[in-house]
């Protein structure tokens, strides 16, 4: 219990940034919402301009124009997954690697405490810290979609389900951002890791999307829980949450093994 | 009853020697030194008792229970200094100390004030303000307070004054009265001979001895340098005397017995300088090995 409200308290100040940062900037794209859904037709004209591909890229689809209140949301959603993975890989690499980093695994690791309690307690502290955004983020969407909609329409569930995608989300970046961290001799900079992650992923969703081939999609979670597919259809897609439980529950499994079994050196 | 026991500690980093086949016991209520230059060893097997580090072979005993298994238990007893002290930067030290209090049973709040106070340690200051010697004293706290049985010091005194030194160095004896056993890793003689009932050597990895301190004092070699005239004459073959280099302006030679020999033939000299020296650890080892 130490450990956890002593690293909720490190974490004080960066979840206090995210979650200012993610939720006000879905609140602000929504509030452009209005402008656009008075002149539905020039907009999509102005859309019509873009290369298909090129939307595709950002997980647009044809069924979902953008002047839609769903197709919008559809790329502002999707716009703010990349935060949000990147915030949940920060967490998830520096997790265990931030004690050797910053020279403190010395004093951490000789306390009467076993490198289990350890793991769950720093675990549960990002995911408290991860759940605190995900809730500010889940808020503002849908105070912004109350005050932003006009006289758009749009079914509610699809929304609360989109929004219950954010915690698998999350949870995967946070279990690869752990295994990276103990697979790894040592981790220089946090940033780089989770920017290559959240980004990379993303623009490995994008070019499934472009060139639509289908086996690419398996390789990122932005493909797993895709926001128009959830808008479009209502229901997860079971291959793909299948998919990711199981990266997240042996991520984890198997960062818990090789932290366990890591030799902490001295300088 | 032993505090500390070694069975056949061996250390691996892939292909590189950490320690090998280490052996030794240290008995309940003993100041035990740990001694030998850097990269030797004296790291990796502090570290494979707080189960920071995984043997690759043999085991580590702690007050009877072995320190991997039962790693968390075990390490209710200990207190440990590590050499490099870095803690959470952006913490005031009293925060630190109460963080570092919560993983313990009982209530160390007095206790932590007695030892900053003995060591005047400034609670209230921030730990990345502080300067290195400072940051030495939050260590040397942070590694007492919960009155451990069992005190691991690696190289603990780089970084303090030599009154500091002085006072931590009473701290120790003062919990050792109270029953604690000591681990005093170091790569100085002096402290270690001040300190300790006895004293493992290790060199590449192995302990090559295991030595009374008192005897190793009574065996105690010095390290003459004699600069003067005419030096040349063969007066310094005396016994006792090893190591010996004579030139006409300058003398060195090691030396172990009853100096006032060595006094009596100087005395004759004329000199224009004269250093008696510890000799180094390199020096002792030469000596006890070759």
């Amino acid at each position: 219990m130490n450990i956890y409200k002593f690293e909720l308290k490190m974490l004080k100040s960066s979840i206090l940034i995210w979650g200012l940062a993610i939720p006000l900037s879905l609140f602000m794209y929504l509030a452009f919402y209005p402008t656009i859904s008075a002149d539905t037709s020039a907009f999509d004209a102005l859309m019509e301009n873009y290369p298909e591909e090129l939307l595709a890229f950002f997980g647009m689809r044809p069924e979902l124009p953008m002047s839609s209140l769903p197709g919008y949301l559809t790329i502002t959603f999707g716009m703010m997954q990349i935060p949000i993975a990147i915030q949940a890989a920060n967490y998830g690499i520096a997790m265990l690697s931030v004690e050797e980093r910053e020279m403190t695994a010395d004093f951490l690791l000789s306390k009467p405490i076993s490198r289990t309690k350890i793991l769950i307690s720093k675990f549960l502290a990002s995911f408290t810290s991860l759940t605190i955004v995900n809730i500010a983020f889940a808020g503002a969407t849908l105070l912004a979609i109350q005050l932003f909609k006009g006289d758009a329409t749009i079914e509610m569930n699809h929304i609360y389900l989109l929004l219950t995608t954010t915690v698998f989300f999350q949870l995967f970046f946070v279990s690869i951002g752990m295994l990276i961290s103990v697979s790894v001799k040592k981790v220089e900079s946090v940033i780089s890791y989770s920017m290559a992650l959240g980004f990379g992923l993303y623009i490995v969703f994008g070019l499934k999307s472009t060139v639509g081939t289908g086996f690419l999609a398996y390789l990122s979670p932005y493909a797993y829980f895709e926001p128009a597919e959830i808008l479009i259809n209502g229901t997860y897609n079971l291959v793909y949450t299948i998919i990711c439980s199981f990266v997240i529950v042996s991520s984890f499994v198997l960062s818990y093994v090789l932290y366990k079994r890591r030799n902490i050196h001295s300088l | 009853m032993n505090a500390i026991e070694f069975n056949d500690l061996t250390k691996y980093y892939g292909k590189v020697r950490g320690c090998e086949n280490i052996n030794f016991q240290v008995k309940e209520g003993e100041i035990f030194g740990f001694i030998g230059p850097n990269g030797a060893g004296k790291s990796t097997t502090i570290r494979t008792m707080l189960s920071l580090i995984y043997p690759t072979s043999g085991s580590v005993t702690i007050f009877g229970k072995d320190a991997i298994k039962y790693g968390s238990e075990v390490r209710k007893d200990i207190g440990y200094l590590p050499s490099e002290i870095f803690y959470y930067d952006r913490m005031k030290v009293i925060d630190l100390l109460k963080y570092s209090a919560s993983f313990y049973d009982h209530d160390c709040t007095d206790r932590i004030h007695e030892l900053s106070e003995i060591m005047e340690l400034d609670l209230n200051r921030k730990i990345q303000d502080l300067s290195y010697g400072n940051k030495k004293k939050v260590g040397i706290v942070q590694g007492l307070l919960h009155s451990p049985k069992l005190i691991v010091l690696d190289e603990p005194t780089s970084g303090l004054d030599p009154l500091m030194q002085q006072k931590f160095f009473n701290l120790i004896v003062e919990e050792n009265k109270k029953g604690a056993t000591v681990l005093f890793s170091s790569h100085i003689l002096s402290e270690v001979q001040q300190l300790c009932n006895r004293v493992a050597i290790i060199k590449d990895g192995n302990i090559v001895s295991i030595q009374d301190v008192k005897a190793m004092k009574r065996d105690n070699y010095k390290k003459f340098t004699i600069r003067g005239e005419d030096l040349n004459h063969g007066k310094f073959q005396v016994e006792g005397v090893t190591e010996l280099k004579v030139r006409e302006d300058k003398v060195t030679f090691f030396f172990k017995g009853d100096v006032n020999q060595i006094v009596k033939i100087i005395a004759e000299l004329k000199l224009t300088d004269i250093i008696v020296e510890e000799p180094t650890l390199e020096e002792i080892f030469m000596h006890y090995y070759e």
